[in-house]
């Protein structure tokens, strides 16, 4: 049964997602392009598509595996699949915050599992680099120039106060991917 | 009413904020803190600490906080909901067009050039992390032994997280519990103090 497995899938990407955002495109690539839901291409053009509309990126991810597998009632079941352990694990919180907060044990566990989330992020950021510099498998020869040029450009422009927002990151590296792919036929 | 009042004002915060997550606390903080006064700004403090460590969504974490605050479990389904539906409402809609508008070639091309512009997004989402977590060179190590596992072995993400959260507690456990044991042992040869010592006796306990 689809819904069910929507929402069981997105539940338990809720609750292992720590961090928030883009922490959970790891578990995404295991649960949700594994299982065959959407594909590796379909998950970057909608990184994109998040990045320009309003909205947790983690809701609108959901809603978009939702409905592209089951239409409007899957994102329902996606949805409330990754808000329901929020709403659970944060009402008991708020209950005992205090003690929560000052408790060591979720400190260090705090402590243990940032690491690990910033090295899966970085997996992530390697194989998208794989993805985009080399599309067609480890060939030097066909390596995609216009693709280093972009991810350089906005490695820059991340690097500075004034340009480092993310809309502006997408429409640059578009209308760039438009130029050298398009009117340059470059690859 | 006050029901109401946290749905419109969590609504207008799912609408208005791209970038998702930490990109809404400032607009966030207008108007939990500023306007509406439900928070006081150590609450909001004590918030943002909540919501970071614990699994879901920051944004979903947040409005569920407030909502709990001001009108109890109800109120935590309804700031929630209201955050959630701009989001849901807008994907839904762009779902409808998206095998349609993913196959114009200019779109195409733009989204081939976006695909190494969200790479860059991503690396730095992750640095913006790194510079959280805990200096260290075992932490570093955690880290490379973190990217190894998840491009080269077929282990679950879940399991990894997992993994990183026991490997913490223990890890924190015994280095504290050594630090704590030195300071202690200074104290003793200046003070006598020995007020700490069961403590940490049955801090050992536990380690093993």
């Amino acid at each position: 049964m689809i819904f069910v497995s929507l929402f069981f899938t997105f539940l338990k990407i809720g609750l292992f997602t720590i961090g928030g955002g883009y922490a959970m495109i790891p578990m995404i690539n295991d649960e949700v392009i594994a299982k065959g839901w959407i594909s590796e291409a379909d998950l970057t053009n909608f990184l994109a598509i998040s990045e320009s509309t309003p909205g947790p990126f983690a809701i609108n991810m959901a809603t978009f595996v939702g409905f592209e597998k089951a239409g409007f009632f899957g994102a329902v079941c996606a949805t409330l699949g990754i808000i329901l352990p929020s709403i659970v694990i944060i009402i008991i919180i708020s209950k005992i915050i205090s003690k929560f907060l000052n408790n060591k044990y979720v400190n260090y566990a705090m402590q243990g599992v940032r690491p690990v989330v910033v090295g899966l992020i970085f997996a992530v950021v390697v194989s998208l680099i794989y993805a985009a510099f080399l599309p067609n498998g480890f060939d030097i020869k066909n390596i995609s120039f216009a693709s280093i040029i972009i991810f350089a450009i906005s490695v820059v422009m991340l690097s500075f106060k004034k340009t480092k927002n993310p809309i502006l990151i997408i429409v640059t590296s578009g209308i760039l991917g438009i130029v050298f792919f398009g009117l340059f036929n470059m690859r | 009413m006050k029901y109401w009042k946290l749905f419109i004002s969590f609504f207008k915060i799912g609408l208005f904020t791209f970038g998702g997550g930490l990109a809404m606390l400032p607009f966030i903080e207008r108007t939990v803190v500023e306007k509406e006064k439900w928070l006081t700004d150590k609450e909001m403090i004590d918030m943002i600490a909540i919501s970071e460590s614990t699994p879901g969504p920051i944004a979903v974490n947040c409005a569920t906080f407030v909502g709990h605050k001001v009108g109890n479990i109800l109120g935590g389904i309804v700031a929630t909901l209201g955050v959630v539906l701009p989001s849901f409402i807008i994907i839904c809609i762009i779902s409808l067009f998206y095998e349609k508008f993913i196959e114009i070639e200019v779109i195409r091309w733009a989204f081939l050039g976006i695909k190494a512009g969200v790479a860059a997004l991503i690396l730095f989402a992750g640095i913006k992390i790194l510079k959280k977590s805990p200096h260290n060179l075992f932490s570093f190590a955690i880290m490379l032994l973190a990217i190894e596992i998840s491009l080269f072995t077929t282990v679950k993400t879940f399991w990894i997280i997992l993994a990183g959260l026991i490997i913490g507690v223990i890890f924190y456990s015994i280095l504290n519990h050594y630090e704590a044991k030195n300071k202690t042992e200074e104290i003793e040869t200046i003070t006598e103090d020995v007020n700490e010592e069961p403590v940490v006796e049955t801090e050992e306990g536990d380690n093993l």
